[in-house]
């Protein structure tokens, strides 16, 4: 790395207090949003804001406690960030339970998903505690792979039941479970394995055409497998959110440990040839794209396709303006699936412009704080796992907000962290653990000489072997 | 690996600058026209569970929102719901007619001459709330005019309509059957529904506003527009001026019965009569032949001073256009001259003849809507306004004596009010259908000079009633004059 041979004389300092100041404010939002939407919906505070308060901080404390402990040299930020969304996120669940009940139907969301929190927070714990170091991981590169790839196979066997056309949800008992969340965290750490391996071989071969080194043939197997992988989802379990996601963030590591454009060119025309096939072939695709260009004219059609959903977020968004409604003054249990995919729609009618771009800036912010943790890692397969798990945020951030208001063709995917949904909840959190285990490795003092020359060691000794 | 990092950043940059982007021109640029979508039932939601303003008599509401216990948060009601029911119409989710429809920005508060007001409530989080529309209908007028024609008993089609002659100001519209709007405004929308298919299904029509969508043969009243032309011709210049009579005329290239007009009886001389007989005795056979006499073109141009073949009505939506055909034959003309044929008028419409003749000649246009309040009561009044200038003042004297001699000597004695000159006019149109009865008018206005109000009576269908126009409309007239002037 020659980036760390110019970060040596700087020690990163631990600004755990600046973190702990954050969390307040975090915790402002999401108790203070809890409270908001009891006064809004109900013209009361609701009576069980001590208990929800004092839980959700207990979680939130738990996990700074945890960081101090075992990650001191962490960054700070990303924390808060996501205490933030997940706050938010529950108070704008429990105002659509509220507005799913004025409807006459009792729905729990706000509740499981509280639970859903917990189990994510202890999963956050787990990993960072047990994961001391992130470079383990790269020990299991192909177990974790193959565990991905079984995973995103899994509801694909024939007793798991599709929902709403997509093969993409195990049940298991009263529980639903979307593998695929977890699969792409394992993705990245099986790419970023992958990669650091054979981004030698993929970097130096090839051809230059045009400007643009193109790749040699041999070298195309694994970019040519995770396309089929990807066109896999799409084709059989009718998942165009996740075939982008997967094939994209495939995409960017492979560019980012090779740093060669040309993946990028090769890649990119692969995704949209697939993209364009499968347009052409695929009725559900064309079906997507046409409610994207035309919603209005598929409004409350009388068969399918229809543009119900995305028409009625279309104006509640609009309804929502500026400052928003408020909480309880609109109507977002007019989309269907306000609480999970189309909770942006939800935020944009109460709390309006203002809020959505507070949350686009709060995922940016995600996002740059990973990026940079990329920046000073001072290991390649460490900057390659954050900067994928960077881009898998930015990238389903991008299709999922962009798909709600309209920007791209709608696909189905959870807002992380804000969404209502047990499985990428915990694995969001499972994400943030590992770009804090990352952080840091990199901004921890480097150790004295003798035992950072043993771990280099160890490191070299496996490269020479293979 | 740190330059690939760097664009991988400025990429993610541009997907995150794309998304807020979109997300502002889809909050902030395209707001209006989503909101402005007739789809969008966020907005029309909106509007039915805002504060509406109300629809005044004097001080007192026919309509007006008031406080509910469900989701929509106020209700709807209007409480002399039969009486008013033309004129207020009704308002429903996503539907009104009548005023609530034709006032709807001001009731609900959305009129750009709130503007100010509505980004006081909106800094100040107060919920927008609608302005109240101030009506010109007298309460003592649209009560007379509502009991008599009730009173004629139940199944009676008709309506009932008065002006202020000098301003055009409405002072009563009754159209009956009529309908409750608070069962069209409840919250129970599938019981909404029920009631609406009932009243659809209804053969009296109830939710026609009679007054102003109706239009049917106005028969001898239309007699006064003849003789408004008549004397405009200047062929004839007072009440004594020799008119032709007899009992029956023969209409222009007809022969037989069936072109034959008569009298039904009444004394209408054998040659040439007074104008003042002719209109007292209501001599189809006079009026023929003056019609006749004017020619197609000058008859049409005086009915369209009146108001025939024109909308003038803004405050409510839905008038009917009065009309006088433009095509006609002799013999055709001859018909029109006593209101028959193709003319066809609303009673709004002959309620405007008789207030122009009232008003020195002078048309106003009718308006329902004195004054808009906003919510902090910053009242704007509404102004009298000109339509056209239907006939001399020399003219409008002559047909007023001609009038008031029907009231005092002829057909029109049922409106005479002690010691007050009343103007009047009958009328009985044949519908053109045999064996169905006639249709009853009646237009009148008092007193004859400076006068204060113009009344038009009209009666489709009264069950168990021989149809005639001074015997059924002239009390119902009476009363409502009577209501105004003491």
């Amino acid at each position: 790395m020659t980036t760390s041979s110019t970060l040596m004389g700087f020690v990163h300092r631990r600004r755990r207090g600046a973190e702990l100041f954050l969390l307040v404010l975090a915790l402002a939002v999401g108790v203070g949003g809890y409270a908001a939407v009891g006064v809004g919906v109900e013209g009361k505070v609701p009576a069980d804001i001590i208990g929800y308060g004092g839980w959700l901080a207990a979680l939130i404390v738990a996990a700074h406690i945890v960081i101090r402990l075992v990650a001191p040299y962490a960054d700070p930020v990303l924390l808060p960030l996501v205490a933030t969304l997940n706050g938010l996120g529950l108070a704008v669940i429990h105002r659509i339970d509220l507005g799913y009940a004025a409807r006459g139907r009792e729905t729990s969301f706000a509740q499981q998903q509280l639970v859903w929190m917990t189990l994510g927070v202890v999963l956050f714990v787990a990993a960072l505690v047990v994961l001391r170091d992130h470079r383990v991981l790269a020990r299991f590169t192909y177990t974790i792979g193959f565990g991905a790839i079984v995973l995103l196979m899994l509801p694909l066997l024939p007793f798991f039941e599709p929902i709403n056309g997509a093969r993409i949800w195990i049940q298991l008992g009263g529980l639903s479970f979307q593998p695929g969340e977890v699969a792409k965290v394992m993705l990245v750490v099986a790419f970023a394995g992958y990669l650091v391996l054979h981004r030698d071989a993929l970097a130096l071969a090839g051809r230059r055409l045009l400007f643009v080194d193109l790749p040699r043939g041999r070298d195309l197997g694994p970019i040519l497998a995770m396309w089929l992988v990807s066109l896999g989802i799409l084709v059989f379990q009718r998942d165009l959110g996740s075939s982008l996601l997967f094939f994209g963030l495939f995409l960017v590591m492979l560019y980012v440990a090779t740093e060669r454009p040309g993946w990028i060119v090769v890649g990119g025309s692969l995704f949209l040839g697939g993209a364009l096939a499968a347009w052409k072939t695929l009725g559900h695709v064309q079906d997507r794209v046409d409610i994207w260009l035309h919603p209005f004219e598929y409004y409350r059609n009388a068969q399918p396709p229809f543009s119900d959903q995305i028409v009625e977020a279309q104006f509640g968004l609009g309804w929502g303006g500026l400052i928003g409604r408020g909480f309880g003054e609109g109507d977002p249990t007019r989309v269907t699936y306000a609480e999970s995919d189309f909770i942006m729609a939800a935020i944009g009618e109460e709390l309006g412009l203002t809020a959505v771009i507070a949350v686009l800036l709060c995922y940016g912010l995600i996002v740059e704080r990973a990026l940079r943790v990329a920046l000073i890692s001072r290991d390649s397969f460490g900057k390659l796992m954050a900067t994928g798990l960077a881009s898998i945020f930015a990238v389903q951030v991008f299709v999922v907000i962009g798909g709600v208001t309209r920007l791209i063709p709608l696909t189905g995917l959870t807002t992380p962290f804000l969404s209502y949904g047990g499985s990428s909840l915990v694995a969001n959190w499972v994400i943030i653990a590992l770009l804090l285990r990352i952080s840091d490795q990199a901004r921890r003092p480097v150790p004295d000489l003798s035992a950072d020359e043993e771990e280099s060691d160890d490191e070299s000794t496996q490269v020479i072997k293979l | 690996m740190n330059r690939p990092i760097r664009t991988v950043s400025l990429f993610c940059l541009a997907l995150f600058l794309a998304l807020m982007v979109n997300a502002t021109y889809l909050q902030f640029w395209r707001a209006g026209a989503l909101d402005d979508d007739p789809r969008n039932q966020r907005v029309q939601q909106a509007s039915y569970s805002s504060e509406r303003g109300a629809i005044l008599v004097g001080r007192t509401p026919v309509a007006e929102s008031v406080p509910s216990e469900d989701r929509y948060e106020f209700q709807r009601r209007y409480p002399a719901p039969l009486m008013y029911a033309p004129l207020t119409g009704y308002f429903t989710f996503g539907n009104a007619t009548g005023l609530e429809s034709s006032q709807n920005s001001v009731l609900s508060g959305e009129d750009p001459r709130f503007f100010v007001r509505n980004l006081v409530d909106l800094v100040s989080n107060e919920q927008q709330s609608g302005g109240s529309v101030e009506l010109t209908i007298d309460a003592k007028a649209q009560r007379a005019a509502y009991e008599g024609l009730s009173a004629l008993g139940d199944g009676v089609e008709g309506s009932v309509v008065a002006l202020e002659p000098s301003t055009g100001k409405v002072l009563a519209m009754v159209s009956l059957p009529t309908f409750d709007p608070n069962d069209l405004a409840s919250h129970d929308f599938g019981a909404v529904d029920d009631t609406y298919a009932d009243l659809l299904d209804d053969p009296g029509d109830p939710l026609l506003n009679r007054a102003v969508q109706t239009r049917i043969a106005p028969g001898s009243t239309f007699k006064l527009v003849t003789a408004a032309a008549a004397l405009e011709s200047g062929k004839y210049d007072s009440a004594d001026s020799l008119v032709p009579g007899g009992a029956t005329f023969q209409l222009p290239q007809t022969s037989g019965d069936s072109g034959v007009v008569d009298n039904e009886g009444r004394a209408c001389g054998t040659d040439e009569i007074t104008f003042r007989q002719a209109m007292e005795q209501s001599c189809n056979t006079t009026f023929a032949q003056l019609a006749i006499e004017v020619g197609a073109e000058k008859m049409l141009e005086q009915a369209e001073k009146f108001g025939f073949n024109a909308d003038y009505l803004e405050d409510l939506p839905g008038q009917a256009r009065s009309v006088y055909p433009s095509q006609v034959n002799p013999p055709q003309l001859g018909q029109t001259g006593f209101g028959q044929f193709e003319v066809q008028a609303t009673p709004l419409q002959m309620a405007m003849v008789a207030a122009s003749i009232a008003n020195d000649g002078v048309v106003m246009r009718p308006y329902v809507v004195s004054e808009v309040q906003s919510p902090d009561y910053d009242a704007e009044t509404a102004d009298p306004e000109e339509l056209s200038e239907a006939v001399d003042p020399q003219v409008a004297d002559v047909l007023t004596e001609l009038m008031v001699s029907t009231v005092d000597d002829g057909t029109a004695s049922p409106a005479a009010i002690p010691n007050v000159a009343v103007a009047g006019k009958t009328g009985t149109a044949q519908r053109g259908v045999p064996g169905e009865p006639p249709y009853a008018w009646f237009v009148s206005f008092a007193p004859a000079s400076d006068s204060q109000v113009a009344v038009a009576v009209m009666i489709e269908e009264a069950p168990g009633q021989e149809i005639a126009g001074g015997r059924l409309g002239g009390p119902i007239a009476k009363a409502v004059m009577e209501a105004i002037i003491s």
